[in-house]
């Protein structure tokens, strides 16, 4: 049996080495696994990190999206307005992926230059845009009409 | 007119929870017996009116009443009636109306069977949840009101997003609710009690059952969220961490937190004061993720900036719910002895570090969840914490809890007998790993670490706990005599942490052994996965209610055995959006998922296939847990307890002298 202090100070104890350990396993887990993410007027500009993944957003270029016969590759290209960066992904893009789309894309860039996306995201509303797109575009001066109204609702 | 008519229902709601909120607690800070007997009443009127608003709610979406906003923008006239009336909590306003006609509910229920709790206490209680339906009306009626109308009203409505138009989505925010707004009941318990001094082990019993039901609801609208995910959004993943998701899985964490802590309260009047914390968190972080899913909050800060009312609303009430209770926490939890006496192995200690895992876990998800949001608020940059973060911490976390959750109950309260726990499981132990390492050896031929470490885990759990069982079985002698004397609460101890062995199952067999393929697919076409020949037919174009669809044609065959799945691309015609809904060939020991990506050239199509072994399991492991709650929550202790209190005021009535 113990005193009343001596089991407080056991919890105390546990709950410190059970806190640290958690924080521990949780810093390094962060540390790894955020993703910046940057538009493609920085990633012109040679901010963006080269062999490290992060995620970049624009708006789909109209008349960019090309697959390759035969195959489930596609190129396309997203734009904040002021720059138009090229991606290469292989598989099966979301519904709503289409030309004019706010999208994300999660990848890393290779020594060409190009966004090698390992996914892409398009929410599931034709007019919804991720805030960061939004807010890069409204900057540049090249928010959509019909997103402004749609936000406004 | 329907629709002021709700408008008007849901003004007089507020007005029978004001009454309700402040009365009864006066009353019970003075002594005033009538300003008491005001909180019962009050508490159901305010259900009565509230259930009024919410039809005519419903009543607007019936008859297509689109010249309310709420209504055209999220139903239209050719959705189907059941998916009209779904449509009801489809959105913000209405699911906000639908959380507080579920308060009302949960309040009616404290009203109907806590009739033998103390006048003083009952009122308390009924108050403190009258006081938090007082700010969710208040939100509603000021920021996110159902009732708004559209002028000039539009032909026809914008239609129910088609991703909610399913099962699954219909029933899951009314059970997600149920547990979030239920825990609202543990919470006034909790605060009832630390405002009357009264934080004894016959308050831990009254509010078990209550939590225990709470915690069921919320499994179960978190098992349903998750399997609609896997089958609507055509990933084939149960859970993918994602923001929504983790709102929803800290609260869960927390409650279950609590119902361990409770057990300990109630049986050994330890812990007191950490319940009592308990309690006020995992309310205060059902009130987060309530917020953080409907107010838009996680899809875009900026939500915060198209409505600034909603977001500074949102931020105010948190901060008196959280605070406030806080604040009278730390007032009155240092007046608050643990009496009881425990040594290091004893079962208090181990429920202890069931705590701490639970709670550092959700601390784990809260960082992970809230810090973006927060780094973007202050302008420093945009950020995302990816997948990996959550299972990387969460691994270590759950391990010691799998490890211990089966032979917990073997450990005695206050002191356990080291050595006569270890001589019960010396050879289960062993033998539990050797077994599970056997089976993904040669059934799964998986010999890596994790696998084995995983099953062989999977497999001690699920053997420690029946052999708890066991051994409280055959203290009566004969086994059929042992099973009998078992309280219904043992029962869903066990049942419940089964539940977990086979959810643990799941997890590690479908995420080991799971086989996916993306191709493209010409008619004829057929390609192999896992055994399995998937064979493409082609499209033909089918007709629904509210939307067109091609539909593939697939067969799956394997030795003989062979099936047909039907996957289909959908467009609705108002919203225009393709959809993709898979076709499942659902099984015990696998699942075989189909689904169709875009056309291609020459009636080709990319596809996505599956086979998922196991992944049922999850699921199963979740509705065991369900079973489990319920079982425990049915056990006789809590009403027996009850009548007997229900007793004691009539006999002192009695023996009072006239």
């Amino acid at each position: 049996m113990m005193t009343p202090r001596r089991r407080r100070m056991l919890t105390v104890t546990m709950i410190v080495i059970g806190v640290s350990v958690a924080a521990f396993f949780a810093l390094t887990a962060f540390q790894k696994n955020l993703l910046y993410f940057y538009t493609p007027s920085q990633v012109a500009n040679g901010e963006a990190p080269r062999g490290y993944p992060f995620r970049i957003g624009g708006l789909v270029v109209a008349g960019s999206v090309k697959r390759e016969p035969g195959s489930l590759s596609v190129r396309f290209e997203v734009t904040d307005g002021s720059a138009a960066m090229p991606i290469l992904y292989t598989g099966i893009l979301p519904d709503l992926f289409r030309e004019g789309q706010g999208i994300i894309a999660v990848g890393q860039l290779d020594e060409a230059g190009i966004f090698h996306a390992s996914e892409v995201l398009a929410k599931h509303d034709e007019k919804y845009m991720p805030p960061e797109v939004a807010d890069t575009l409204r900057k540049n001066g090249q928010l959509p009409v019909d997103y402004q109204e749609w936000q406004k609702k | 007119m329907i629709a002021e008519l709700g408008h008007i229902a849901l003004i007089m709601a507020l007005l029978m929870a004001l009454l309700q909120g402040t009365f009864p607690l006066l009353g019970a800070a003075q002594g005033v017996e009538v300003w008491m007997r005001v909180a019962k009443p009050a508490g159901r009127a305010q259900f009565l009116f509230l259930l009024v608003s919410f039809l005519c709610l419903a009543a607007s979406f019936v008859t297509n009443d689109f010249s309310l906003e709420y209504v055209a923008r999220n139903s239209n006239s050719a959705l189907p009636l059941y998916y009209r009336i779904a449509a009801v909590w489809g959105a913000h306003e209405g699911s906000m109306l639908l959380w507080a006609l579920i308060l009302g509910l949960w309040t009616v229920a404290v009203t109907i069977f806590s009739r033998s709790l103390a006048e003083e206490f009952l009122a308390r209680v009924l108050s403190i949840m009258g006081l938090v339906s007082v700010g969710i009306l208040l939100f509603i009626l000021f920021t996110s009101n159902p009732f708004e109308r559209l002028v000039p009203a539009p032909n026809d409505g914008a239609d129910l997003n088609p991703l909610l138009q399913d099962f699954g989505m219909t029933v899951h925010p009314p059970m997600l609710y149920m547990g979030y707004v239920g825990l609202s009941v543990a919470f006034s318990f909790a605060v009832a009690a630390l405002l009357g001094g009264s934080l004894d082990s016959a308050w831990a019993r009254w509010s078990r059952p209550w939590t225990l039901i709470a915690w069921v609801f919320l499994t179960c609208g978190i098992t349903l969220g998750s399997w609609w995910a896997y089958y609507e959004l055509g990933w084939g993943g149960w859970w993918f961490w994602d923001p929504v998701e983790n709102a929803s899985f800290m609260p869960w964490l927390v409650a279950t937190a609590l119902i361990h802590s409770l057990a300990v309260t109630e049986k050994r009047g330890a812990f007191k004061a950490w319940t009592v914390l308990l309690a006020i968190f995992a309310f205060s972080l059902s009130l987060l993720g309530t917020f953080l899913v409907r107010s838009g909050v996680l899809t875009s800060v900026h939500a915060f900036a198209s409505d600034p009312a909603r977001g500074l609303f949102i931020l105010i009430f948190l901060a008196i719910v959280v605070g406030g209770s806080l604040l009278l926490y730390s007032l009155r939890a240092p007046g608050v002895r643990d009496v009881a006496r425990y040594g290091f192995f004893s079962r208090e200690n181990l429920l202890l570090l069931n705590n701490i895992l639970l709670v550092t876990a959700a601390g784990s998800i809260l960082l992970g969840t809230l810090y973006p949001l927060v780094l973007d608020a202050l302008g420093l940059g945009k950020i995302s914490v990816g997948p990996p973060y959550f299972s990387t911490v969460f691994a270590p976390l759950m391990a010691p809890i799998f490890l211990l959750a089966g032979i917990g109950a073997m450990f005695g309260w206050r002191e356990a007998a080291l050595d006569r726990i270890w001589r019960r499981v010396r050879y289960l132990l062993p033998l539990s790993y050797l077994v599970g390492i056997g089976l993904a050896a040669v059934a799964f031929e998986g010999s890596d670490f994790k696998t084995m470490a995983g099953l062989g885990t999977a497999v001690w759990l699920a053997a420690s706990t029946l052999a708890t069982l066991w051994n409280r079985v055959r203290l009566r002698g004969h086994w059929v005599a042992g099973l009998r004397a078992q309280s219904p609460s043992t029962y869903g101890m066990t049942v419940a942490h089964l539940g977990l062995a086979v959810f643990l199952t799941g997890v590690v067999l479908s995420g080991r052994f799971s086989e996916e393929k993306w191709v493209r697919m010409a008619p004829d076409d057929s390609v192999t996965l896992s055994g399995y020949t998937f064979r493409f037919f082609g499209t033909e174009k089918v007709t629904g209610p509210n939307f067109v669809a091609q539909e593939g044609k697939f067969r799956v065959e394997r030795e003989g055995d062979g099936r047909e799945l039907r996957p289909q691309k959908r467009s609705y015609r108002v919203q225009r959006n393709p959809m993709t809904e898979a076709a499942i060939d659902p099984g015990w020991w696998r699942d075989l998922y189909v689904a169709l990506g875009e056309p291609m050239d020459n009636g080709a199509w990319s596809v996505r296939l599956y086979v998922k072994p196991f992944i049922r399991w999850v699921w199963c492991g979740g509705l065991l847990m369900i079973a489990g709650g319920l079982l425990a929550a049915s056990d006789r202790r809590y009403r027996l307890s009850v009548r007997r209190i229900a007793l004691a005021p009539e006999r002192s009535v009695a023996t009072k002298p006239a």
